[in-house]
């Protein structure tokens, strides 16, 4: 283990975790699984049928109450007001300047009592900086304005995540859960029974979400009985060849997808419109931090822009590595990995747009040598989709 | 944990290079470095070696190659004071079985060895492994 273990937050899995030999690391203050067999072996089982992962370690954030609708669009970049029961939605949260803080997931739910809530997942590492921004915009006297009520909480230790990834996800996941799979489309989520012994007849959320540039789904179950359910689907898994995968499985596969990773191609330096996320930002509704900021830098030519980049050779540009354009430097990678589906070294980052366009070759400065890397279209990776799926 | 093998014939450093040493045909000394299998095992998922060219001369610690895995970039340290004299092409198309065969077919480089004293500051396979448990706790 890198790092003092002690003072890093378990999931509920923290054990299982231990006692599979997995290869455990520091992640965003959490002691979290690298791989439990290897990262090849685990991206490969993902690709083709079916990878388990814990991500308890994402924030799960609640909101409920009458006001709550219009709180979030006052937080969140994009429209949350039309979301209809069970739709989920990407979306960014911004600081006054228009940088990124957090890109989230924000889903729309009904209680067992019909009574309106909403999601909002998190990344690990901004959710003590999300929670008190939460709290910055929600005074007492917000919260408890007559009719508009708010009631916020933080989820995250009380609930465990599991993310369930790949061609065979559905047909691993479909006997535990009482909802059928194969009609719920791409970013729609339900509450649902787990019809285990395991689960002791507590339910979850599920979606048809995920990081891995494959189908799949992620299950949100109480942490009491997280270890049951893990076993559970697991067990479920084994005749599908589904594996348990780590966070590094999980790095290469959300990679090959283009899928951003907050820390790396998204900060509070870099604006949605660099990040090509402008589709994000609902600039004509509800004021949220950031909107003004956004409406100029629209108005503004691009500085930089994100980026695929394949390397010529093996070596893995990785993040801060800078790129050159001749003896300039011209912008700095994100993330590099070595692509386990392509066999090739690949990474992203950000250069100007008049080098942004796919072909363009450009050096990357690899601990002192300057080696050979082509501008790429993202993703890097597409997978077949089924037609019947497709929106 | 002792599941991985060190030869005895081999030494060993610190920082997790063996070295077999060979008289060649001009009665020189030749020290055929590579990494064992404790450091194969702890990189794990390999993708890249970089080699150092023919006829570099290497200080005994002095940085002689590089191995990348998905996760890292490690550093291949010299054990002993030389001037590299061969290298293993072939390693780089065989990274995923260099856990199979790390003290045959997984050598990095060889060195001759200008300052065979050097070789007395290795460790022996028994104050390797030693070593190695104090790592892995």
């Amino acid at each position: 283990m890198d790092g003092d273990s002690s003072v890093l937050l378990k999931t509920p899995l923290y054990d299982w975790h231990v006692a599979q030999g997995a290869r455990m690391t520091e992640f965003a203050g959490w002691a979290m699984p690298v791989f439990y067999t290897s990262i090849f072996q685990e991206h490969h089982a993902t690709r083709t049928a079916c990878g388990i992962g814990d991500i308890s370690h994402m924030g799960r954030l609640r909101f409920e109450g009458p006001g709550a609708a219009v709180f979030l669009a006052e937080l969140l970049t994009r429209r949350v007001g039309d979301l209809k029961l069970g739709q989920i939605r990407y979306s960014l949260i911004t600081n006054y300047e228009g940088g990124i803080m957090d890109d989230v997931l924000v889903g729309y739910y009904h209680d067992e009592y019909g009574q309106p809530f909403y999601v909002v997942v998190v990344n690990a590492g901004n959710r003590e900086k999300i929670v008190r921004w939460v709290h910055q915009h929600l005074p007492p006297e917000r919260a408890n304005a007559p009719g508009q009520e708010v009631l916020f909480s933080d989820l995250t230790r009380l609930w465990a995540m599991f993310a369930i990834q790949g061609p065979r996800a559905i047909d691993v996941l479909q006997p535990l859960v009482d909802v059928d799979l194969d009609s719920m489309r791409y970013y729609k989520g339900h509450l649902v029974r787990i019809l285990h012994p395991a689960a002791q007849r507590q339910g979850g959320i599920i979606s048809r979400t995920g990081y891995t540039g494959e189908d799949g789904f992620e299950l949100a179950v109480g942490a009491g009985v997280a270890r049951g359910v893990w076993e559970a689907i697991l067990e479920l898994g084994k005749p599908f060849g589904a594996v348990p995968i780590g966070l590094g499985a999980r790095d290469t596969l959300r990679l090959e997808a283009g899928m951003p990773l907050y820390g790396h191609e998204l900060t509070e330096e870099i604006n949605p419109f660099e990040a090509g996320l402008e589709y994000t930002c609902y600039l004509t509704g509800y004021d949220f931090p950031g909107r003004d900021a956004l409406k100029q830098l629209q108005q503004q030519p691009l500085r930089k822009k994100l980026v695929g980049l394949e390397m010529a050779g093996r070596r893995i540009a990785r993040q801060g590595a800078a790129i050159f354009q001749g003896d300039r430097q011209v912008g700095f990678v994100t993330s590099g990995v070595f692509s386990p589906t392509l066999q090739k070294s690949i990474a992203m980052g950000y250069v100007p747009p008049e080098f942004a366009e796919p072909g363009t070759e450009l050096l990357v400065d690899i601990r002192g040598q300057r080696e050979l890397v082509r501008v790429t279209a993202l993703p890097f990776y597409n997978r077949n989709r089924k037609k019947k799926n497709a929106s | 944990m002792s599941a991985f093998q060190y030869p005895d014939n081999l030494r060993y450093t610190k920082t997790h290079e063996w070295v077999r040493v060979e008289k060649d045909a001009a009665g020189g000394t030749t020290a055929v470095v590579g990494i064992t299998a404790f450091a194969i095992d702890a990189l794990k998922d390999l993708v890249h070696v970089e080699l150092p060219p023919v006829g570099r001369k290497l200080q005994a610690g002095q940085e002689a190659a590089e191995i990348e895995s998905v996760k890292a970039v490690s550093p291949i340290y010299c054990p002993v004071e030389g001037e590299v004299a061969a290298v293993n092409s072939e390693l780089e198309n065989q990274l995923e079985h260099l856990a199979d065969d790390p003290y045959q077919k997984g050598w990095f480089f060889k060195v001759r060895i200008t300052d065979p004293a050097g070789l007395n500051n290795l460790l022996d396979a028994a104050a390797y492994q030693k070593h190695c448990e104090s790592e892995s706790h």
